[in-house]
């Protein structure tokens, strides 16, 4: 099957069907690895047990950030190629996003607390997540509004690509010294500077974390798929319906 | 495993991990009984797509 036959949504569903089962499996089995190994991980000589926070904050942080480019994406698919499910998928992906962006504050703030000793300062990294959580918030919202679902993709397509200004904000944010977080120590020049023995918990984790996003964008691009077809077939119901003018 | 004096802050972001996953994972699941409910119901009622009619 080449790619372009998944831009058929009929295509797109029956992969997904097939797809979802093992993909669900899979998912749960890397989780399970993933949290054996942190209960296994060692404490941070400096953060004590606290350390083990990371191993679900970094990955949420990630992914906050991975929906974000990937509805840039599609918007960019929805803009430019108008492709079938660009759209969909930006649909879908927004509330996983919202989720994971949601977690990542607050698993950060519980972090803080006793690491920091608060559990909030409005420095550059901090509100620039918050905003990525609003923007996500908006995004949904104007979803929810717009009742057409092209006009609300190209509404949302141009807010997503506006809002796409946020991510390397919030990537080099920890490099302005205007922020509590430490800089990047996972993805950076001359490799990561975590010891092994927290670092491999933490990219299971961070494996487990996206199969789960991966898993939950198919399944609900799915679903919009299917709302989509309701639509169409409630429409055709009511032109059909006596009285209509047809 | 002891988890030190700030346990409960330990706790606390597992547990609202949780709680964020499972929800996500209900929300999708619920989500999609209830599109495949609508549809069938339509479907029940004779509105069917063309490709579906040709099938």
């Amino acid at each position: 099957m080449a790619i372009i036959d998944l831009a058929n949504p009929t295509r797109f569903l029956g992969l997904a069907h097939r797809a979802l089962p093992w993909l669900s499996e899979i998912t749960a089995a890397v989780f399970l690895v993933g949290l054996f190994l942190t209960y296994g991980a060692p404490d941070d000589y400096q953060q004590g047990a606290t350390v083990k926070i990371m191993f679900i904050h970094v990955p949420s942080a990630w992914l906050g950030m991975f929906g974000w480019a990937l509805m840039s994406v599609a918007a960019l698919g929805t803009l430019v190629w108008r492709h079938p499910l660009a759209d969909v998928a930006a649909k879908a992906a927004a509330p996983i996003g919202a989720a994971f962006t949601f977690l990542c504050l607050i698993t950060g703030a519980l972090w803080g607390r006793p690491m920091w000793g608060t559990y909030w300062v409005w420095d550059a990294r901090l509100t620039s997540v918050l905003i990525l959580f609003l923007m996500y918030l908006g995004v949904i919202a104007l979803w929810r509004t717009v009742e057409d679902p092209s006009r609300a993709a190209r509404a949302a397509a141009i807010l997503t690509l506006v809002g796409a200004i946020n991510l390397p904000i919030i990537k080099f944010s920890v490099d302005s010294g205007n922020t509590l977080n430490k800089p990047a120590s996972v993805i950076r020049l001359g490799g990561p500077s975590i010891y092994p023995t927290i670092l491999v918990p933490l990219l299971v984790m961070a494996l487990a974390f996206t199969l789960l996003f991966v898993t939950l964008h198919i399944a609900a691009m799915g679903n919009e798929i299917l709302r989509r077809r309701i639509r169409t077939l409630r429409l055709m119901q009511a032109q059909s319906a006596p009285g209509s003018g047809e | 495993m002891n988890l030190g004096p700030h346990a409960g802050f330990i706790i606390a972001a597992y547990a609202v991990a949780a709680l964020v996953i499972i929800g996500l994972i209900a929300w999708v699941e619920l989500d999609n009984r209830a599109q495949r409910k609508h549809l069938k119901k339509l479907h029940a009622q004779g509105v069917t797509r063309r490709s579906e009619k040709a099938t």
